[in-house]
């Protein structure tokens, strides 16, 4: 139970992201109006896609040190839910672009398609698709953790300027374009109301800790299901 | 070390002269997929110039690029393994594939303009421009070679892998070859980009140096 205490703070924060999120005020921009509640869970699916990442990440870089497959086994689940929780960004941000760039600002597909945020996304769900491919193709396993290890911090190398350095240089309908003046959108303090940063911040945490959660429940299956080839390799 | 890594790029290059098919090869493939372009679309506007060149130039790559590991047999790889480090090995195929990819771009380069018009205001500054792309796009693509010759898998793999994480690059080599074509930037736009794609390329670089090694041992 003591170990446990982070899932119920997940649990808790959650309903208060849902309760709070749907009932308390928020401010009234043009365009925006109450379309803002969904800050709570479309940039929190982002943020918990980036920190699933770099788990992924990190599990790599431990695997490398030590060639133990429970690391590769960790990175790769994160990876994994990382990957949902993209897919679930975007099923998030268009509910959110259908009612604001698309019958407000009367935005065409075609250059929603091409906003730049979209795109570095994309790429890094098509970063990892390529690491699960890049997975399957290998029959040893001891080979197919190295190499995928290898192409997984090379990938997330990678997408920090795809996601966080292409973004800042060309124009963008997302807030934090240049020109804007905003910054880093939603984390600046002068950008955010603080109505909406009363559960903004715990709405992130919230999210993130139910990705690790669901990650841990993956891994743990998994690593039941090798169990006796990790007792081999770890004897 | 230099003198280790200047031998094996030696060897490269003797190699390439040796089996010229391979080399003939490549240059066949970038004719003919130009003469199609060429008989395909009828002068191009200097948007999908640009677009085509960059795209044109990725597949280039993957050709050029894909043999530099899937050529060499497990017992070649064993007896350099033997003699020379990781590090060494893979800068010199970097700076191998560096230079080849330069020599096919800017052959590309040279086809494009005569079959395809030529929309481009600054020609030094593109040629420039396209020297830098095709470094980066190579020394992007040694490593994915490298990763793909692991998996015992054919260019098919390297084009999964490498084309997510070449996107970042290629975008901003498109961006930056506008300034060639009459498009005005603000000032200092052209070298900040500049230096952001020669930053990329640093960071490839120490990536595959600090990576190789793990994918070398077997």
């Amino acid at each position: 139970m003591k170990k446990n205490w982070w899932k119920i703070l997940s649990f808790l924060l959650l309903v208060y992201t849902v309760v709070g999120g749907f009932l308390m005020d928020v401010p009234r921009l043009f365009i925006l109006n109450e379309t803002i509640r969904n800050l709570y869970f479309h940039v929190c699916m982002w943020f918990g896609m980036m920190i699933l990442f770099g788990t992924s990440f990190v599990y790599s870089i431990k695997y490398l040190r030590g060639f133990s497959l429970r690391n590769d086994i960790f990175a790769h689940n994160f990876a994994a839910i990382g990957s949902f929780f993209g897919i679930l960004g975007y099923a998030t941000g268009t509910i959110w672009a259908n009612y604001t760039w698309v019958t407000d600002q009367s935005q065409s597909l075609g250059s929603i398609l091409k906003e730049p945020k979209l795109i570095g996304a994309a790429i890094a769900l098509l970063i990892y698709g390529a690491y699960f491919v890049l997975r399957g193709s290998f029959t040893d396993m001891d080979k197919k953790a190295r190499v995928s290890a290898v192409y997984n911090i090379f990938a997330f190398a990678m997408l920090f300027p795809s996601i966080w350095i292409i973004p800042r240089l060309v124009g963008s309908l997302h807030p934090g374009a240049p020109g804007s003046e905003s910054g880093n959108p939603a984390l600046n303090f002068k950008d955010i109301d603080s109505r909406l940063r009363m559960i903004f911040y715990p709405a992130i945490i919230g999210w993130t800790l139910l990705g690790v959660w669901i990650a841990t429940l993956k891994i743990r299956l998994q690593l039941f299901k090798d169990k006796t080839l990790l007792n081999e390799k770890d004897s | 070390m230099i003198s280790r890594i200047f031998t094996l790029l030696q060897k490269d290059v003797l190699l390439e002269f040796r089996q010229k098919h391979t080399f003939y090869g490549i240059l066949l493939y970038i004719a003919s997929t130009i003469f199609v372009l060429y008989l395909s679309i009828d002068r191009p506007d200097a948007n999908v110039w640009n677009g085509l060149f960059w795209t044109i130039q990725l597949f280039i790559c993957v050709n050029a690029v894909a043999k530099s590991f899937l050529q060499e047999s497990r017992g070649r790889m064993l007896y350099f393994y033997s003699i020379a480090s990781p590090v060494e090995f893979i800068v010199a195929k970097m700076i191998y594939n560096l230079l080849l990819m330069m020599l096919m771009s800017l052959l590309s380069l040279l086809l494009f303009v005569i079959f395809l018009d030529n929309p481009i205001n600054n020609s030094l500054w593109f040629v420039g421009i396209v020297v830098l792309g095709g470094a980066s796009i190579s020394i992007v693509f040694t490593l994915m070679s490298a990763i793909a010759a692991k998996a015992q898998q054919n260019a098919a793999l390297i084009a999964i892998l490498g084309f997510p994480v070449i996107l970042p690059q290629l975008l901003l080599l498109m961006r930056l070859s506008k300034a060639a074509f009459a498009e005005v930037f603000r000032q200092g736009a052209v070298m900040e980009l500049s230096l952001l794609i020669i930053g990329l390329d640093i960071l490839v670089i120490a990536m595959a140096v600090i990576l190789f090694p793990y994918l070398w041992k077997d």
